[in-house]
């Protein structure tokens, strides 16, 4: 069992680092955001400051959507599916091992390059920090629940825009309690540990039913 | 757990009166077969007549619309842990070499048998392991999916079309390693529009799907089908 997750993990990765990995990409889509929007809001650096957490957030969320069509969908096509179900492992495991390599391939480089990208936005230490850390704990969340709208458009050609509008509102929760934790570190009324642990736990809930849900979903369209 | 499916191999698949059912239009129904150690089954019919989608049932892709596919002998193991699929959809990565496939389908499938290297070689394509599968011809690349029935042991092969773009030669190869997995008690059930090396096994026709017309028939000893 061990074997054939570790097998999957190291395969996924493989991939996203070769021709045609998305990990990148994200990454740089993620940077455009955070680029786009001073530009569009005028170099007002205490404006920018105080909404600096939640650019960081909205372009994670979106950044996150990116390469997530594909995260089911290329394996449907070339019959590597077909493949995985016939493992002796359950497709509960091979979900949860693909969705833990899509996620570091895209989530955890948004959260490790989540201070430099702060830079732009004009945030101090204190919050760039936060920012990093409510990212690193949140970003799972995204990419289980965006897992689910992925195999629900595993067969679907050019699902990509169906799958965004099926996950985006499920990521409400989510982008709420994170950029509030970011918030609360650099001052407020609450303290940040409560708006984190919250996070944590909508990510640990989003690995139990995103994972259940995503291998029904792949179940179900066959 | 890996180990549960390998058991001697010795699987008995049986077939009762299997119906099936695509987009509300039926393709196939009242199909009874069983098949035990060493034999094997080819199964023939017009394009469109659902012999795919027979193989599909049997790999558990597919809901039957009615009837039960069993096997025996197999201990706790489910049918898909029993089974190479091996179709037009090869289940290759473009981006990984030939040897990197192999070895992933060998972890992820568990009861591994021979090397991808000594596989690759009894296909003739050693020089390919080390080349990314985008490089490979489409005839190269189906023998690198017929590789996998090599390096992983299970007691079943599903073949679609296993000989579509295959040449002469690769073609001889597969029909002795067919020949080779059933002499160890293997089964094969195959579809094919070619002779496959297969004249010892029975023959399924299936009919071309007409509405009202007998949806299939057995060609080959009626009283052997159980």
């Amino acid at each position: 069992m061990i074997g054939i997750v570790s097998a999957l993990i190291a395969r996924d990765l493989a991939l996203a680092a070769r021709v045609g990995g998305s990990g990148a990409l994200s990454l740089v889509f993620f940077l455009m955001i955070v680029a786009l929007i001073p530009f569009a809001l005028g170099p007002d650096l205490n404006l920018l400051s105080r909404i600096g957490p939640a650019i960081l957030w909205l372009a994670a969320v979106l950044a996150t959507l990116i390469g997530l069509d594909r995260l089911f969908q290329a394996d449907e096509e070339d019959g590597s599916l077909d493949l995985m179900s016939a493992s002796p492992a359950p497709l509960e495991l091979v979900v949860l091992a693909k969705v833990a390599a899509h996620w570091l391939t895209t989530g955890l480089p948004l959260a490790l390059a989540s201070p430099l990208f702060g830079l732009l936005v004009a945030l101090d230490g204190t919050a760039m920090g936060a920012t990093a850390l409510t990212l690193l704990v949140g970003t799972p969340a995204l990419t289980f629940i965006g897992a689910v709208g992925a195999a629900l458009t595993a067969s679907i050609r050019r699902g990509g825009l169906i799958l965004a509008v099926l996950v985006l509102p499920l990521m409400v929760p989510t982008l709420i309690f994170g950029v509030s934790a970011t918030e609360a570190a650099s001052g407020g009324t609450v303290p940040f540990g409560t708006p984190l642990a919250i996070l944590g736990a909508l990510s640990l809930i989003a690995a139990v039913v995103g994972t259940l849900a995503a291998a029904a979903a792949l179940r179900w369209s066959e | 757990m890996s180990g549960r499916a390998s058991g001697g191999g010795l699987l008995r698949l049986s077939v009762e009166d299997l119906a099936c059912r695509r987009s509300g239009r039926r393709v196939f129904a009242g199909l009874s077969f069983a098949l035990g150690p060493g034999e094997a089954l080819a199964v023939t019919g017009r394009n469109g007549a659902g012999k795919s989608s027979l193989l599909a049932i049997l790999a558990g892709r597919l809901r039957p619309d009615a009837g039960r596919v069993a096997v025996a002998d197999v201990g706790e193991a489910a049918l898909p842990e029993c089974l190479h699929a091996v179709g037009h959809r090869d289940g290759l990565k473009a981006a990984l070499t030939a040897g990197e496939n192999l070895a992933f389908a060998q972890a992820l499938l568990g009861v591994p048998r021979i090397a991808p290297r000594p596989a690759l070689e009894r296909l003739g394509l050693g020089h390919a392991h080390d080349l990314p599968v985008a490089y490979l011809s489409a005839g190269q690349r189906r023998r690198v999916a017929l590789a996998r029935l090599l390096v992983c042991h299970r007691p079943l092969w599903l073949l679609d079309e296993p000989t579509a773009a295959l040449d002469t030669a690769s073609q001889g190869l597969l029909a002795g390693l067919m020949a080779e997995h059933r002499a160890a008690g293997g089964l094969v059930v195959a579809a094919t529009h070619q002779a496959l090396g297969l004249e010892d096994a029975r023959t399924l026709a299936l009919a071309a799907p007409e509405p009202g017309a007998a949806p299939s028939s057995v060609d080959a000893d009626p009283e052997d089908w159980a």
